[in-house]
């Protein structure tokens, strides 16, 4: 009986891996192909990560996922932390239900917060327009009177997504730091940002790496969000692999898809490490 | 040790509410080792924060060399902390911990007073150096605080708040955390330290054999004010009410009448004392110390009453006796079982009497005497103080 029940657990094991993984290994392999199929299998080449390259609207879109991801880590990084050391701050009364409110973007159906995003900066754009033109009839100096959609907005969607991540990898961090640091700090001479900069930056160090990896990963493997808030002038990579899907199938799709993939995979076995390696660390120095 | 260094006026704290110092008045002197004493949440730690300038007060002031201080950020102060928990940095090793203050220092240059420059690099090194010899922990400079001992991590906060040459130096609970043949040790090197750098200390423990061992002056709080301010010996000899007999040492606290001086009613009897200064017939409580009671034959006794508990302490032993219902400890080097109908003498210097106060009544009965609630007391009071 106990047997049989294991034995049906492994097939259901693998059967869970198998509909996970095959897609994508087949995805790899086809990227390999040497002919323009996905299903024939014609030979080993590396023609299509050839052609990735002289795809100008793949290298513009790689340079824009790579430019916006950066921009959005290093602020909602350093937004973050503040945040986070706020939050320590806090009486726990304030600080739970806070914290709630944070976590629920995370949770968020990512289509959600793209649609109300992008709705909010719609509507901001009616209201600067009737301001620009209100402001212009003065005549000091000329308000450009229509925004629209493009890198900004994305970049402001990015950061807003990020700083959750960013949040909750820190606040464990403050948490484990003796409170009386700060105070030490001061005590010592420091005013409250030297005393940032000196103690309790070195002390966060690791939480605040951790969170900007995975802000990082957030920003670029980021589909729904971007899409719903990068208007027509500027496309991520993810975006301009759903616009390539729809035209006709092209194996570059594969190519770049699997460099996204292998990407993605790195960071995430960066940010793994790192937290195991902590772990091992904090437990040595409490034996 | 006569001239007056910091002074608490009229200080007033509350949080959510709740009254944490109801106007406390304090001066402290030069030089001298004061230690605020009491049980968790009597204010003694928000005392020391508002000195230290980490906690600003509701109202009243806090005078430095007769200076008002309240808005004078900590890292203005010329006061240093040693905190609870040592809170060194883990980043950084011994000999930077304790270079840290003087890395922030910043001294007008002899030459041209406008510019303030760091302090070079060999005076950083020469009085680390001296403070490592101080607290004898010399050839510990490159280790990381998590790899030194309690008490050394505990040496490296003193020496990490001393080389700053301070005036004041306040202490909250340092010793908590150690255990009780490390603290005391560290009791005496405290005590030596403060006298080797004559300055100021202000320590807060809830440990009364601590304030007794190392203090000038004792400083009793409770419930945001203070109870009695005193010597050892005073606090101890002299307790001023029933909270204070209690929390210093042992007592046994008997309702009495003082019939006229010198002579104190207790039980329907007259015991001759040394105190004077109450009203006819005024009800007054009486403290009797477990060590100053003598056990003698029934007939000689001044009061008889039965063994209910005895308890081997190695020197001595507690001996748990039941006058009328009202039970006392007596510490005696003399065994007597459990059961046994004994006498007890009590020599007139033995007997100290208070005036009645708000904390009549509450303490000096031991009819659930137990070492085990000492402890526990105690142990809470180590994880309540943090909150405040």
């Amino acid at each position: 009986m106990k047997r049989g029940a294991s034995v049906f657990n492994r097939v259901v094991m693998a059967l869970v891996f198998l509909f996970l993984y095959a897609p994508i290994f087949l995805l790899i392999i086809f990227s390999f192909n040497a002919g323009n199929s996905n299903m024939v299998w014609k030979g080993f080449s590396l023609h299509w990560y050839g052609q990735l390259f002289h795809n100008r609207l793949i290298m513009q879109s790689v340079y824009t996922t790579l430019l916006v991801s950066f921009l959005a880590t290093l602020i909602a990084t350093v937004a973050g932390t503040f945040a986070a050391i706020g939050f320590y701050a806090m009486r726990r009364r304030w600080r739970s239900p806070l914290m709630t409110i944070n976590n629920i973007p995370m949770m968020n159906a990512d289509i959600v917060t793209g649609v109300s995003l992008c709705l909010l900066f719609v509507a901001f754009f009616g209201l600067w327009e009737n301001f620009a033109v209100w402001f212009n009839s003065f005549g000091l100096f000329r308000l450009p009177t229509h925004l629209s959609m493009g890198f900004g907005t994305m970049l402001i969607a990015h950061v807003t997504f990020n700083i959750p991540y960013v949040i909750l990898s820190i606040g464990p961090k403050l948490r484990q730091m003796d409170k009386n640091l700060i105070d030490a700090a001061q005590d010592l001479g420091c005013t409250w940002m030297q005393a940032f900069w000196k103690v309790v930056l070195p002390e966060i160090k690791p939480g605040v790496i951790s969170g900007a990896l995975t802000a990082f990963t957030m920003s670029i493997d980021d589909f729904v969000i971007s899409y719903f808030t990068a208007g027509s002038s500027a496309s991520t990579l993810a975006v301009t692999i759903y616009g390539m899907t729809k035209r006709r199938v092209n194996p570059q799709i594969n190519a770049v898809s699997t460099l996204l993939f292998v990407a993605v995979l790195l960071l995430l076995a960066a940010v793994n490490i790192r937290e195991a390696r902590q772990e091992r660390m904090a437990a040595q120095r409490q034996s | 040790m006569s001239k007056e260094l910091i002074r608490l006026r009229d200080l007033c704290m509350a949080y959510d509410d709740e009254l944490v110092l109801d106007h406390l008045n304090l001066y402290i002197n030069d030089k001298e080792f004061l230690t605020l004493l009491g049980p968790s949440g009597c204010g003694k730690t928000t005392t020391l924060r508002i000195i230290g300038g980490f906690s600003t007060p509701a109202s009243g002031d806090v005078l430095f060399d007769g200076v008002r201080i309240n808005d004078v950020p900590p890292y203005q102060r010329q006061i240093n902390t040693v905190f609870q928990k040592y809170a060194l940095f883990p980043h950084l090793n011994v000999f930077e911990n304790i270079a840290f203050g003087l890395r922030m220092q910043r001294r007008s240059d002899p030459k041209d007073p406008k510019r303030k420059g760091k302090l070079s690099e060999e005076e950083i090194r020469e009085r680390v150096m001296e403070m490592l010899e101080v607290i004898s922990l010399k050839g510990f400079e490159n280790r990381k605080p998590d790899a030194l001992s309690g008490g050394q991590q505990q040496r490296v906060a003193i020496a990490r708040a001393l080389v700053n040459r301070p005036k004041v130096l306040l202490l909250d609970e340092p010793l908590g955390a150690l255990d009780l043949k490390l603290r005391k040790d560290m009791q005496i090197e405290l005590k030596r330290i403060q006298q080797q750098v004559g300055i100021t200390f202000i320590y807060v423990t809830h440990d009364q054999e601590e304030a007794l061992t190392m203090s000038d002056t004792i400083v009793v709080m409770d419930k945001g004010t203070i109870q009695q301010i005193g010597t050892p010996e005073d606090i101890y000899n002299e307790p001023k009410n029933a909270f204070v007999a209690d929390f210093i040492g042992e007592s046994n606290i008997i309702d009495g009448i003082m019939v006229r001086d010198n002579l104190v009613q207790m039980y329907g009897r007259q015991f001759p004392c040394l105190d004077g200064g109450f009203g006819e017939n005024e009800p007054v409580d009486v403290v009797i110390r477990p060590e100053d009671i003598d056990i003698v034959p029934l007939e000689q006794g001044q009061l008889t009453g039965t063994v209910t508990g005895v308890t081997f302490k190695g020197m001595q032993y507690d001996i748990i006796v039941d006058f009328r219902g009202f039970k006392w400890l007596i510490q005696t080097t003399d065994h007597s079982p459990v059961g046994a109908k004994i006498g007890i003498k009590i020599d007139p210097d033995g007997i100290h009497v208070m005036k009645k106060s708000v904390y009549s009544g509450m303490y000096g009965d031991y009819s659930s005497f137990s070492d085990a609630y000492d402890e526990l007391d105690d142990a809470e009071a180590g994880e309540d103080e943090d909150e405040t």
